[in-house]
């Protein structure tokens, strides 16, 4: 994971306060222990439609970081101000027009991957992710605190993402961000076949399954006792 | 006649919510625990979808799309407000729920203690949203179409959250993996249905 690497970069920095111990572990206790997909089970319904190929799910991740992170610091900046009988509703505002912002831009510049992304996008307001992290953090926390917690969040559910996107491109078109890995290779004279099953919607519900069935094989706390 | 019929099956078995697009998974995962719970939650979505979709069908073809406002005046007819729609079909959705929910707490105090935080959830439920959004991509002609595909796509998902929470009920009771637990194997047990529901597709009436 790059995103580990680059988290220890920004951490050694000499702002001591800012990047005490625990600001660190907002961001990365969601990576691992409290993920955002695997364990907290929020914004399963966007992980999963988009994984086809690398591309979107790159594209959709950097979406989710950009409004989740911009999000929970408006809100956490707002919080002493909004009653809380009507913040549901504050926040999902909060989120449309954040979402309207990065719609426009997808469709400015990167208007091929915004028409693969299709409502999707869209779909970002209504993440649980989002309104989970705003509920449950973002509303008793400070901005900078919130800021990290957004950023550890939306990197937590990137490599779930990406992972997943990752091996149904690879075995159900044989490439990986529109590289022919698999031809280069030359598996194919060598009687390989693409998986088409990979590329179906249920397979990458059967996807995220095997991952959570590894995560909490090696991580036994996480098991659940039903 | 025929048309609504076809949106009507077709949302419900092949564009399924839940099994082709994976849309409201939070919440069909988190209360999918007993069936009771699951008919109550599922009730609600189809309540919800089915009121929503046709307002926000009036509200995309009245004043968001590209000449829409023509009935105000003619001076109107290039005015393309359709960037706001996340914002209005949201703030109609979470209106609509705060509506259905002093509903249920009106009339049936039981099933809101049991729904509890998932009842104003349903407006994050994003196969709501979804429900908007695929309308207006979809681009129904009328507003009979749009109510029949909002109530198909409700009963969709119904049928989906029931389904499941029976097969969890029984689950229980066989030897799965403790890794796969809970989550792990749900999530791979909605795959297979996935799977199941795949074979209605092409099917036309």
């Amino acid at each position: 994971m790059s995103t580990a690497a680059e988290e220890v970069k920004e951490a050694v920095k000499p702002k001591e306060p800012l990047f005490s111990k625990k600001n660190r572990k907002l961001i990365t206790n969601p990576l691992d222990g409290d993920n955002p997909i695997t364990v907290q089970v929020l914004g399963i319904c966007s992980a999963l439609a988009i994984t086809v190929k690398v591309k979107p799910a790159f594209v959709m991740s950097v979406s989710v970081l950009a409004v989740m992170a911009l999000a929970n610091v408006i809100v956490s900046l707002m919080r002493n101000l909004i009653p809380s009988r009507i913040r549901i509703i504050v926040q999902l505002v909060v989120i449309a027009s954040l979402v309207i912002i990065v719609d426009q831009v997808l469709k400015a510049f990167m208007y091929d991957v915004s028409k693969q992304l299709s409502v999707f996008v869209g779909l970002i307001i209504t993440n649980c992710i989002i309104m989970g992290r705003l509920e449950a953090f973002a509303l008793g926390n400070g901005p900078w605190k919130s800021f990290l917690d957004g950023v550890g969040n939306a990197f937590g559910y990137a490599w779930i993402l990406i992972a997943v996107a990752f091996f149904r491109e690879l075995l159900g078109a044989g490439t990986l961000w529109g590289y022919p890995v698999f031809e280069k290779l030359g598996l194919y004279e060598l009687g390989y076949e693409n998986n088409g099953m990979m590329i179906l919607p249920p397979m990458a519900l059967i996807t995220v399954g095997i991952i959570i069935w590894v995560q909490r094989s090696k991580n036994r706390s996480l098991i659940e006792t039903n | 006649m025929q048309d609504l019929v076809n949106i009507f099956v077709k949302s419900i078995f092949i564009d399924n919510m839940i099994f082709a697009y994976f849309l409201g998974m939070c919440s069909y995962l988190a209360v999918s625990k007993t069936v009771k719970t699951a008919v109550g939650l599922g009730a609600a979505v189809i309540f919800v979808l089915g009121i929503t979709v046709p307002v926000n069908w009036l509200l995309e073809n009245f004043v968001l799309r590209e000449g829409a406002l023509t009935w105000i005046s003619e001076d109107f007819a290039t005015v393309d407000l359709s960037f706001l729609s996340f914002i209005m079909f949201i703030a109609v959705i979470a209106s609509m729920v705060q509506l259905v929910e002093m509903i249920v707490e009106r009339f049936a105090p039981a099933l809101y203690g049991a729904l509890g935080i998932f009842l104003p959830l349903i407006a994050v439920n994003c196969s709501i949203l979804g429900g908007a959004l695929f309308m207006q991509e979809r681009d129904y002609s009328t507003i009979v179409e749009a109510g029949v595909f909002g109530l198909g796509s409700g009963v969709g998902w119904f049928l989906a959250i029931v389904a499941i929470a029976a097969i969890r009920e029984k689950i229980r009771y066989s030897n799965v993996p403790a890794p796969l637990r809970g989550l792990g194997i749900t999530f791979i047990i909605t795959g297979l249905m996935g799977i199941a529901f795949m074979s209605f597709m092409g099917i036309k009436l």
